[in-house]
């Protein structure tokens, strides 16, 4: 039996196996790494940066990041929370994300990971784009002012329902999500409401219509814990159990 | 008819009195007066100085949203709202019919936030006005000078009001913009603790009620030629009643009665509201007014709130309340009671009720139901109405085939009363302000007159047309370089 090998996670021993990363080995342990873009049960991504870690005096993101033997991570420090607010703070004003009246209030990443690290304003100015909605399928809507382009519904749709329904097209700020259907319409696509892309999605973006407000304040899912200690974070430990 | 001060004939030659802003109201408003050489009052006009454009930005939204969505209109009274626009969409999934829990538990939310609302507008806004009088030092009239002079009428006010919110928070989740009311029904019932927790204090909270009847009674016989002459104006009055006739706020028929108490409509089903009621409009003002359609626009503006609902109904369903209603209508013999003030009193009856109303409820095992939600055959249209606390609450939504708002038409309670707020303001400057140099306690009269109606000027204007504006270009020494304006229909033109 091999002997166990760790790295540093703010100066605790994380033990990790070949080919984890420093995020896989990070929740396995139940650390939590703020992140968006990342589930535990799709190929990182990488994209989202909020898992951004320090090592050596270098940044990189946690879900990439292969854990090595005696690495020395931060992940809590101001500095880096610091970094974590002011990628929230884009990611805030750069869509329309509207907490008050959002559906997915209280169980929203993105309002959870804000929540977590203290973001306590937008601090940027609001661009307010004017994206649209698309309510063309039957029983999922989905809302392009909330997409923070995390590419989940993507690899959801490719890798577990075999549709490749989603993909992200367009560059910088003309970048979203498009469907696979000849009229580029939801309702047009093969998108099942049973599909693991129409329940993967971290923030308001992708719903099921009509169901909105049906988990009263106080029960959903960040309402009494943070983000560190419910969702996805807990995916492996559960499965473990 | 509306009163000949409504526009003056030459007002470029007349002084222009501004108050403004209106204060303890909810929302911005101003009043203008136009008083000539004699110092007699030639104009009247309430303004709302706000603009909100709900009607406009809901449509592309799916219809689940709307019922959080459009309480946010306002955070004095959202259940409002959030409860006119669930019943909206309740005929949209089309739930004819509630569960008995769903219905009682929207109930118990819509008493909790009229025991609020009432509470904070008479102890918070308008008892000073009325404990020491609308001349009294402006430094002292207000809820401070309540707070030091008789505190244990502000300490009630302040219980009061909290009782209802936390009735608010226990129904819906959160004490103002919650979500407990969803299309079909409610999103939770209530737990043996919640309950309980309600319990504990309602019996206190009816006394309480009770004393601020007492009170209130007390000062309007104090002053009782003051009170009922004070903006006083005959009107028709409209609201919701039950199917008996009762006093009813959550569910019932809309009635109409003229000055002398005549029905106009009765027990009118509010799905055809349209078909009774219409919106007119005035180059002078944002906000709209309503009229009831078989009189026409001149002489078919009406009265809504608490005043109107004490005068409507036949009964009210709880026994403390009932009686102070018969003693609130005797002194009228009969017909329906005009003094303006007189909403205040109807107001705390109302509160008393409401408190009552409560208590029935909370011993009704329906409350921890599990039944919560009712749907039926899907509709592209819903219409929702209740007696939000300032009067009665109109919302009317149609949506296309992927459930999206294609268009909406609310009718907000203040609006009703937009033409008898306007009425009154003139009745007070014939009454109090002609021949008058005006003062700060004159003028407060004016703010008296509309403090009764407790309007809620951030809801009541809403989005209509194109908005008329000008914008002026001037330069450091406040000369006008460039003017541009933009008329109501959206057309812009330089005028420099």
């Amino acid at each position: 039996m091999s002997a166990t090998v760790t790295f540093l996670l703010d100066g605790k021993a994380i033990p990790f196996q070949d080919g984890d990363t420093v995020m896989d080995a990070a929740l396995r342990a139940g650390e939590y790494i703020p992140h968006l873009c990342h589930n535990p049960e799709f190929t990182p991504h990488g994209s989202c940066r909020v898992c951004i870690v320090e090592v050596n005096g270098r940044h990189y993101s946690a879900c990439t990041l292969p854990a090595a033997e005696n690495m020395n991570v931060d992940n809590s420090s101001e500095a880096i929370m610091a970094k974590r607010r002011s990628l929230l703070q884009m990611l805030f004003v750069e869509g329309n994300h509207i907490c008050p009246a959002c559906e997915k209030s209280g169980a929203c990443q993105l309002q959870a990971v804000a929540y977590y690290t203290r973001m306590l304003s937008p601090h940027f100015p609001h661009f307010f784009p004017r994206r649209s909605i698309d309510a063309t399928h039957p029983d999922i809507i989905f809302y392009h002012n909330r997409c923070i382009l995390c590419g989940l519904c993507e690899r959801a749709s490719r890798d577990v329902d075999g549709k490749n329904v989603f993909t992200i097209s367009g560059r910088g700020m003309n970048s979203r999500v498009i469907f696979n259907s000849d009229s580029g319409k939801l309702g047009d696509s093969e998108l099942s409401i049973s599909d693991r892309a129409a329940s993967i999605c971290p923030v308001g973006a992708i719903l099921p219509k009509s169901k909105g407000y049906q988990v009263p304040i106080g029960q959903r899912l960040y309402d009494t814990r943070p983000i560190s200690l419910v969702g996805d974070s807990n995916i492996r430990r559960n499965d473990k159990t | 008819m509306p009163s000949e001060l409504e526009t003056a004939k030459d007002p470029e030659k007349l002084d222009r009195i501004v108050i403004e802003p209106l204060t303890r109201v909810e929302g911005h408003g101003k009043v203008t007066l136009l008083q000539d050489e004699n110092l007699q009052i030639k104009q009247a006009r309430l303004h709302i100085a706000e603009f909100r454009g709900f009607e406009k930005f809901i449509q592309g939204r799916p219809y689940w949203e709307l019922p959080v969505l459009v309480q946010r209109l306002c955070g004095i009274c959202p259940v409002s709202h959030h409860l006119a626009a669930a019943k909206a969409t309740d005929m949209i999934v089309g739930a004819m019919q509630l569960t008995p829990t769903a219905e009682k538990i929207r109930r118990l939310m819509h008493y909790g936030q009229t025991l609020q609302s009432h509470a904070l507008h008479f102890f918070h806004l308008c008892s000073p006005d009325l404990l020491f009088g609308y001349d009294d030092d402006v430094r002292h009239r207000n809820i401070v000078g309540v707070i030091e002079d008789s505190p244990e009428i502000a300490r009630q006010g302040v219980m009061l009001r909290k009782y209802g919110q936390e009735v608010i928070r226990v129904t819906s989740g959160k004490r103002v913009h919650g979500t407990g009311a969803i299309p079909g029904g409610i999103n939770k019932s209530l737990s043996r603790e919640e309950i309980d927790y309600l319990k504990t204090d309602i019996d206190q909270v009816i006394d309480w009620a009770q004393q601020a009847v007492v009170l209130i009674r007390r000062i309007f016989f104090e002053h009782y030629d003051y009170h009922i002459n004070f903006a006083s104006i005959d009107s028709s009055m409209m609201s919701m009643v039950r199917e008996d006739g009762a006093y009813e706020i959550y569910h019932g028929g809309l009635r109409a009665r003229d000055r002398n108490g005549r029905d106009i409509f009765n027990h009118v089903d509010y799905r055809n509201y349209s078909d009774y009621i219409k919106e007119g409009v005035k180059n002078w003002s944002y906000m709209k007014f309503p009229f009831i359609t078989s009189l026409g626009q001149e002489d078919g503006w009406y009265r809504v709130g608490s005043l109107a609902r004490v005068n409507n109904c036949d009964f009210f369903s709880t026994e403390r309340a009932e009686a102070e209603r018969v003693e609130f209508r005797a002194i009228s013999d009969g017909l329906p009671v005009q003094s303006t003030l007189a909403y205040h009193w109807a107001r705390l009856i109302e509160l008393l009720h409401c408190a009552e109303a409560i208590r029935e409820l909370l011993d009704d095992s329906d409350l921890g139901g599990s039944e919560l939600v009712n749907k039926g055959e899907m509709q592209l249209h819903g219409t929702g109405v209740i007696e939000a606390p300032r009067g009665t609450l109109f919302h009317h939504y149609e949506i296309d085939e992927n459930s999206l708002v294609t268009r909406a038409s609310l009718i907000v309670s203040t609006t009703n009363n937009n033409q008898a707020m306007n009425e009154s303001i003139r009745r007070v400057a014939t009454q109090y302000l002609d021949g008058q140099q005006l003062t700060e306690a004159l003028l407060n009269q004016v703010e008296v007159a509309i403090r009764a109606y407790d309007p809620c000027l951030s809801c009541a204007t809403h989005a209509m047309g194109k908005m008329p504006l000008q914008i002026d270009l001037v330069n450091k020494d406040n000369a006008l370089i460039d003017r541009l304006e933009k008329n109501a229909s959206g057309k812009i033109k330089r005028r420099l």
